[in-house]
């Protein structure tokens, strides 16, 4: 590519990308695919689903291959950076708008629909005349104990150690961002690495606290509301932090060859907002989800 | 916020022109990105507009003529999501993602990579969800806004839909993200936040709606997903849960989204009024603000769309008066506006033909949702033809009248020739005619007790249901004459070639580079004085 | 339209701003019905209200604009002022709208309260939707039915059916899509309390004559309440989309003199409870009715 040298005072306008082409036709094969199979046709869903997780791979894999080159050969001055950082602000926000919905449904549950279905306030017709001897309590699945009987998760028990993890691994994460900026890449490796250790290991507890409740609590996606917000709101999360910790992963290797310097590493930074993030949603569904 | 930016580097190598494939699908210049989405946004107008004319078809007179009841429900049902989603919110983008950059001397959009994938995830998000009226059972029928329980009936079309919908509202996320970070970080050295166009600024604010309430949709049906094929009860009593609940979610989101169809109107329309009045913008400050309380307000007014399901009295209360309240800074506008008129030099070229019929029919349509924000009398209203001829008289008179007025302002700038005015003028004409013979009687039937959604009726309501039918007919083959003007504009048809500074009236960066824009604009930062601005005055 | 159809048309905007006329729907009806209840007519009022406020500020606003479009034109010589703000005038257009709204928001919130409370009630109907036809029931009475389209109409609105909607009439009234078998028949002058929810999706049950709408939602129950003070059939519509025969699930109500309503009530409980003997009856009564349900949706 003919580049011009690369400048500091100027905006970087990229050339022409097949990148995002190629990511919409991911996209579009995936939720294709994916509509498929939740309709039962396995044979369209499954190949396309598949090729569609590959393609968006294969397009995340390019696409910021070329970022990272342009990053690298200082074709970025800070106005670039800047919209970067914009970019990733607003996304985080948009995630966390997302979230809303789920905690929206949670406490409508909780403050409105449960009480109302079992008599309080407004809703005592309702109660008298259709769901006569349900009694408002939280957790529950419904006056028709959607789902069956099912048992509870403690929160003082994993939830709480995954709280500490989470809390653990903004800590080393911070460590982290400090060592880089001071210059120490051992240090950001070590602390870095812990950070992704200890996601990793919060995940682990999370699938176990999954698989425990499903084969022994009956406590599933279809336990009535409780099941679907905690499931929901947990799942989310899950996935939330299983994409942070792959993204720590990259970062863990970018750092390894070098590419961060001390004043010019957004895409640590990044990672690290969206690391936080994940954290800060965690420390509300705690105490939303499990606690109260 | 100033900016450090000496040159730009284009990194698409200027010397030879890109191919074809190259400029078109991987293209990262924000001109050919909002053609792009200008051009999708047409033809989307087009299969709306389509289904809008089986609507009316069957609806000419009482009596199932054409279609069953249940392709009637869906064609409501794609007709709506394809005109919301496919043609007004994309049109908007595509002017922001044309007129942004040059209004504010910046040589592109800030994350131009990003703004391609926005627009081409949607062409593919619609061939899902047009691809479903062709599936077995049929496409989605249970209304736009997709209320539980009766969406969870839906057959194989449900899963498309609602991935359909989240890759639609993965798009508008990004875009977005784009324009707010291409209006804070990249305007002209020396343009401050408010000395700003004021289409800018209504995008800008717009943008933060988006980002406020399409991840909430996206919750919202992601939870009807879950409901339909993982067995969760969000929306079932039995398990908890409410169908109600669905509709909160759905309204947090769905009346912001008409302010995010309405907005950029207002910017489009007051850029407009200005220029041919060749006079400042009344109370420059006083727009962005009213823009800004708008927004604002339309977080907090969401359950007047639900006053019948039987929210508690304090709710009722509450939403009716917040309600209320935004006639407050929109009467700011319609006045300013008005104003910005009063004493100027007015001419009557064809985008201001439509920006003053903007202004009279979208303050009717603005009218009747007043009416229907009374809680008492929207008892009445609710679900009838008053609505439906509520919210035509906002979105299609007001949305899509300002960017029919905004495509014949810039048009002449994108082609570099001047569309033929004469058929322009018609397009006006019989457009206007038409749509008010198309819906102003429906508030006389919505009145009358005519309920919405049905594909049949008594016979009180035939008469003005075919005047309605002749007016929909009018009124979109006088579409098609746009169709026309703006294919005939882009060949050069009329032969008549504009200057830099189309209009004599026309202040802003965007008349300053030649017609047709170049490819590249502001490689360099431009410097301008403060009377180059779109409304030349922005002291109040 | 011809002279004689515009005359109907103004005919018709006298007609029904005089209250009490025109319950059901009329060719060229204008306006909202001022319907046949107190209620009713308060709404009609606020709307009537609420209209002229836009109607006066319309024709300021637009005929502001219109004296600047005729006066203001370049092409009559006019040259454009410089100015572009005045803190006066916008003081003024931001407060008055806001007491406009102050004095439309007191009568609406009065009327609100008042409809709200339901209190008092002299007896219950219970209302639920189906896909797609209502079911009533008269709450401590064995009295419970469903209230379907008549068959007339069904027969009519089949796709294609070469039947003209303009014959379905009863009573010299056309009565398409509009008229039921079993009519919901309530008596007048006396509060009654509706429990309204629905057995599968959303429906909404609205009689114009009544001034409200209350929509049915499974797993819920809304309460809503009237008192009719004049005798007569009103007519109906499930207002909330509700599948494919959403068009065709009409309510009518049949309003009796109190003494009228009791005696027909007295012989509809005799009769649900004659049909199997002592307190089986409401179970072969909804057995039957599930019967009748199951082959509706089976005509589907
Ligand atoms: C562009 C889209 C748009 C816009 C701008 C608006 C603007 C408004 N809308 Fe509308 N609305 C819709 C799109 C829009 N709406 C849609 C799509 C639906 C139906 C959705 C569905 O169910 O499918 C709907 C439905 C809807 C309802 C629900 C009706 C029902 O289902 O029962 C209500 C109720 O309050 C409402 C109110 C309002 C109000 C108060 C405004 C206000 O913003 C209007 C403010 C403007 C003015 C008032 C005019 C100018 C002001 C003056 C000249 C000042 C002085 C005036 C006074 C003091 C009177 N709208
Ligand atoms: C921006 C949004 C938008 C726009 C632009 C329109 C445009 C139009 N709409 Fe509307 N509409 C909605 C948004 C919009 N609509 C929504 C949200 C609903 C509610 C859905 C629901 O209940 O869930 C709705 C519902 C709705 C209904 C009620 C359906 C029902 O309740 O059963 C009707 C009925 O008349 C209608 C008609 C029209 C017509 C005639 C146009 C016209 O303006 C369209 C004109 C354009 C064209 C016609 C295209 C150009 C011409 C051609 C392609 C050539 C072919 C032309 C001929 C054969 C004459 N729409
Ligand atoms: Cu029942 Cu519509
Ligand atoms: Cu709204």
């Amino acid at each position: 590519m003919a580049n011009p040298a690369p400048d500091p005072g100027i905006y970087y306008v990229p050339h022409s990308s097949k990148w995002p082409l190629v990511g919409s036709i991911g996209l579009f094969l995936m939720l294709a695919g994916f509509a498929n199979l939740m309709n039962g046709n396995k044979t369209l869903g499954m190949p396309m689903t598949f090729a569609g997780i590959a393609v968006i791979l294969v397009m995340f894999w390019g696409w910021f291959r070329n970022v990272i080159s342009e990053s690298v050969r200082g074709l970025y001055n800070r106005q670039v950076d800047f919209s970067f950082r914009m970019g990733m602000i607003w996304f985080i926000f948009s995630e966390i708008m997302f979230f809303a919905a789920f905690f929206g449904a949670l406490f409508y549950a909780r403050v409105l629909s449960v009480p109302w279905l079992g008599g309080i306030g407004d809703g005592e017709l309702t109660n008298i005349y259709i769901w006569s001897g349900f009694e408002a309590a939280w957790p529950t699945s419904g006056p028709e104990q959607v789902g069956g009987e099912y048992g509870l998760i403690g929160a003082w028990g994993i939830p709480l150690l995954n709280t500490m993890l989470l809390l653990a691994s903004g800590v080393t994460l911070t460590i982290a961002h400090h060592a880089l900026k001071a210059g120490q890449r051992t240090q950001v490796l070590i602390w870095l690495g812990a950070t992704i250790a200890l996601g990793a290991i919060f995940l682990y507890f999370q699938m176990y606290e999954y698989v425990h409740a499903y084969r022994d609590l009956n406590l599933t996606l279809g336990s009535g509301v409780y099941g679907s917000t905690f499931f929901m709101l947990t799942g989310f999360h899950g996935v939330h932090v299983t994409l942070g910790t792959i993204m720590l992963i990259v970062i863990w290797f970018r750092c390894l060859k070098g590419h961060f310097s001390k004043d010019d590493h957004f895409g640590f930074e990044a990672v690290a907002w969206y690391w936080h993030f994940v954290d800060v949603v965690w420390l509300i569904l705690f105490i939303f989800v499990y606690v109260l | 916020m100033a900016t450090d930016t000496a040159t730009t580097v284009h990194d698409d190598g200027h010397e030879h022109a890109p191919s074809f494939i190259d400029r078109w699908f991987f293209g990262t210049n924000h001109k050919d990105i909002g053609t792009l989405y200008l051009l999708f946004s047409l033809a989307m107008f087009l299969i709306g507009g389509a289904m809008a004319m089986i609507i009316r078809a069957e609806l000419f007179m009482p009596g199932m003529q054409i279609v069953n009841p249940e392709f009637f429900n869906q064609m409501t049902t794609m007709h709506a999501l394809v005109m919301i989603f496919g043609a007004v919110m994309p049109a908007f983008v595509g002017l922001a993602n044309w007129m942004l950059p040059l209004m504010i001397g910046a040589p592109d959009m800030a994350l131009p990579r990003l703004n391609n994938l926005s627009f081409w995830i949607l062409p593919f998000a619609f061939l899902i969800m047009l691809s479903t009226l062709f599936m077995e059972g049929g496409g989605p029928a249970g209304g736009w806004t997709l209320y539980p329980p009766l969406s969870l009936q839906q057959g194989n079309s449900m899963a498309f839909v609602i991935f359909a919908i989240h890759m639609m509202g993965l798009s508008s996320i990004m875009g977005a993200i784009n324009i707010i970070a291409t209006v804070l970080n990249m305007r002209a050295p020396g343009m401050d936040l408010l000395k700003m166009p004021i289409f800018p600024w209504t995008w800008l604010i717009t943008a933060f709606l988006l980002i406020g309430v399409m991840p909430v949709l996206a919750g919202a049906i992601t939870m009807l997903l879950t409901d339909k094929f993982f067995l969760t009860s969000f929306f079932n009593a039995a398990g908890g849960g409410d169908p109600v609940m669905y509709q909160h979610i759905f309204w947090f989101f769905g009346h912001p989204e008409v302010y995010i169809m309405i907005l950029p109107a207002f910017g489009v329309v007051s850029e407009i009024i200005p220029t041919f009045s060749r006079k400042p913008l009344f109370g420059y400050q006083a727009m962005v603000y009213a823009t800004a309380s708008i927004a604002f307000l339309s977080f907090i007014v969401w359950a007047h769309h639900m006053f019948t399901v039987g929210m508690p009295l304090g709710g009722e209360l509450f939403f009716m008066y917040a309600t209320m309240l935004i006639a407050v800074p929109t009467g700011v506008k319609v006045f300013n506006w008005v104003s910005t008129m009063w004493q100027g030099s007015l001419t009557f070229e064809t985008p201001m033909l439509f920006a003053i019929g903007f202004v009279v029919m979208f303050t009717i349509g603005g009218f009747s949702g007043l009416m229907l924000a009374i809680v008492p009398a929207d008892y009445q209203y609710h679900d009838t033809y008053f609505v439906v001829a509520h919210f035509h008289y906002v979105l299609v008179t007001g949305s899509v009248f300002a960017l029919m007025a905004g495509a014949y302002y810039w048009l002449p700038k994108w082609t570099g020739y001047m569309y033929n005015e004469t058929l322009g003028k018609w397009h006006f004409w019989l457009s206007t005619i038409f749509v008010n013979l198309l819906f102003f009687p429906q508030h006389f039937l919505g009145l009358a007790g005519m309920p919405r959604r049905i594909p049949d009726y008594n016979i009180a309501f035939s008469d003005f249901n075919m005047i309605s039918s002749i007016g929909g007919f009018g009124f979109g083959l006088a579409q098609l004459l746009f169709v026309y003007v703006v294919w005939s504009c882009a060949r050069g048809r009329s032969g008549i070639k504009v200057g830099d500074r189309v209009w004599e009236g026309a202040r802003g960066l965007e008349w300053t580079v030649p017609s047709p824009a170049p490819h590249h604009t502001f490689t360099t930062p431009p410097k301008f004085d403060d009377r180059d601005l779109a409304h030349g005055d922005v002291s109040h | 339209m011809t002279p004689r159809r515009i005359l109907a048309c103004l005919a018709m905007l006298v007609v029904t701003t005089v209250p009490a006329l025109a319950a059901n729907p009329q060719r060229w009806q204008l306006n909202m019905t001022p319907g046949v209840t107190e209620y009713s007519r308060q709404v009609y009022d606020l709307h009537m209200l609420i209209l002229w406020i836009c109607v006066v500020i319309g024709v300021i606003v637009f005929g502001a604009m219109g004296y600047a479009i005729f006066k203001f034109r370049k092409s009559k010589g006019a040259v454009a002022a410089k100015w572009s703000h005045s803190t006066v005038a916008e003081v003024t257009w931001t407060v008055i709208p806001v007491l406009i709204l102050i004095g439309t928001a007191w009568p609406a919130t009065k009327t609100l309260i008042w409809i709200d409370d339901a209190r008092e009630s002299e007896m219950t109907i219970k209302v639920t939707g189906y896909q797609w036809l209502w079911r009533y029931e008269y709450i401590g009475t064995d009295v419970n039915f469903i209230s379907r389209m008549d068959r007339e109409s069904d027969r009519t609105r089949m796709l294609r059916s070469g039947m003209d909607p303009a014959a379905v009439q009863r009573d010299g009234e056309n009565v398409y899509l509009l008229d039921v078998d079993n009519p919901l028949v309530l008596p007048t002058n006396t509060k009654v309390r509706f429990v309204i929810t629905a057995n599968d999706v959303i429906h909404s049950f609205w009689v114009p004559a009544l001034g409200w709408k209350q929509d049915a939602i499974p797993g819920f129950i809304n309460e809503a309440w009237t008192e009719i003070h004049t005798p007569g059939t009103y007519r109906g519509q499930c207002a909330e989309l509700c599948g494919k025969d959403h068009a065709f699930m009409p309510i009518v109500i049949e309003a009796v003199p109190r003494e009228q309503f009791d005696i027909w009530l007295e012989e509809q409980n005799r009769l649900a409870a004659g049909d199997a003997g002592d307190s089986n009856a409401p179970l072969a009564q909804l057995a039957a009715d599930d019967a009748l349900l199951a082959n509706a949706t089976e005509s589907l």
